[in-house]
């Protein structure tokens, strides 16, 4: 249970921190992608502001072992640049350029209320169902 | 290139900021997960025993975020957001970020946050390339034509 109330608690946090850096409004987010016209640079910032806690938390993790609750750390392994990583990116960046959605920012976006929002994720999660058919349909023997 | 000074929020992003990077930051130290939102919701799209109660947790606590913010917020604090984009192009995007996202392992969290934080190569590369794509993007819907 104390495992459940934590990831809440941990959710709840990430939420507020997109709501308040402004990751929530995609009108920000294009004003920050658009380089070329009025630049709002406000979500440098954000990337600045989480890496500088994230870096310690990451070298503090990489010499532990386990969790504080004792249980397994899951860090990736995988350090391969292949072609999913960078068309998946590709995919990805457009979407974003295109909306100014990105998952995080589109769910907390649905859950206050904004119909676009929940348009966004219910195509969202549609594009990851088809994600998985394409994968299975990969790795399935010709 | 200008800046738009009026939309420009330094310290309430620097501030959010910060929260995401202690969200990520305790959820791989407690919980002992990367904190990527696309993989964490996608995961439930192949759901496996004992592997979904975490992921319902996180996302319920990030659903709660706007009506906790309402209560801490004084009225009006925040902008309102702006959505210029219509519906056809929202359901492309996200389309677009659904697959995207999964096929590449992760998205602004998990490689832009998460990865950047542990200095992976692999995230650094996501990161750059969807930056770019997103740039490239808003290029062209806004000064191509």
């Amino acid at each position: 249970m104390q495992h459940r109330i934590s990831e809440f608690l941990v959710g709840l946090l990430f939420g507020l921190g997109l709501i308040l850096s402004g990751m929530t409004d995609p009108g920000k987010v294009v004003g920050f992608l658009d380089i070329f016209g009025a630049w709002d640079p406000s979500l440098a910032l954000v990337m600045a502001g989480a890496i500088a806690v994230g870096f310690f938390a990451f070298a503090f993790a990489k010499k532990r072992t386990a969790n504080f609750f004792g249980g397994a750390l899951h860090l990736p392994k995988s350090n391969q640049i292949d072609k999913p990583l960078v068309i998946g990116a590709v995919l990805f960046g457009a979407g974003w350029g295109l909306a100014g959605f990105c998952p995080g920012p589109g769910l907390v976006s649905m859950a206050s209320g904004q119909f676009k929002g929940a348009v966004f994720v219910l195509f969202m999660v549609a594009g990851m169902q088809l994600f998985e058919m394409f994968s299975r349909r990969l790795s399935q023997p010709k | 290139m200008t800046i738009d000074w009026i939309h420009f929020t330094p310290w309430l992003s620097l501030g959010g900021g910060i929260l995401l990077g202690l969200a990520s930051a305790a959820f791989i130290l407690v919980n002992g997960r990367i904190l990527g939102i696309s993989g964490i919701l996608g995961g439930l799209l192949v759901p496996r025993l004992g592997d979904i109660g975490w992921r319902i947790a996180f996302l319920l606590g990030m659903a709660a975020s706007p009506f906790v913010s309402s209560l801490i917020l004084p009225v009006g604090y925040l902008e309102v957001p702006r959505i210029e984009a219509g519906y056809i192009a929202i359901a492309i995007a996200g389309l677009l970020v659904g697959f995207g996202t999964r096929y590449g392992s992760g998205c602004t969290s998990g490689h832009g946050v998460c990865g950047l934080s542990r200095l992976s190569p692999r995230s650094l590369v996501s990161t750059l390339t969807f930056m770019g794509l997103g740039f490239f993007v808003v290029y062209v819907m806004r000064h191509a034509f």
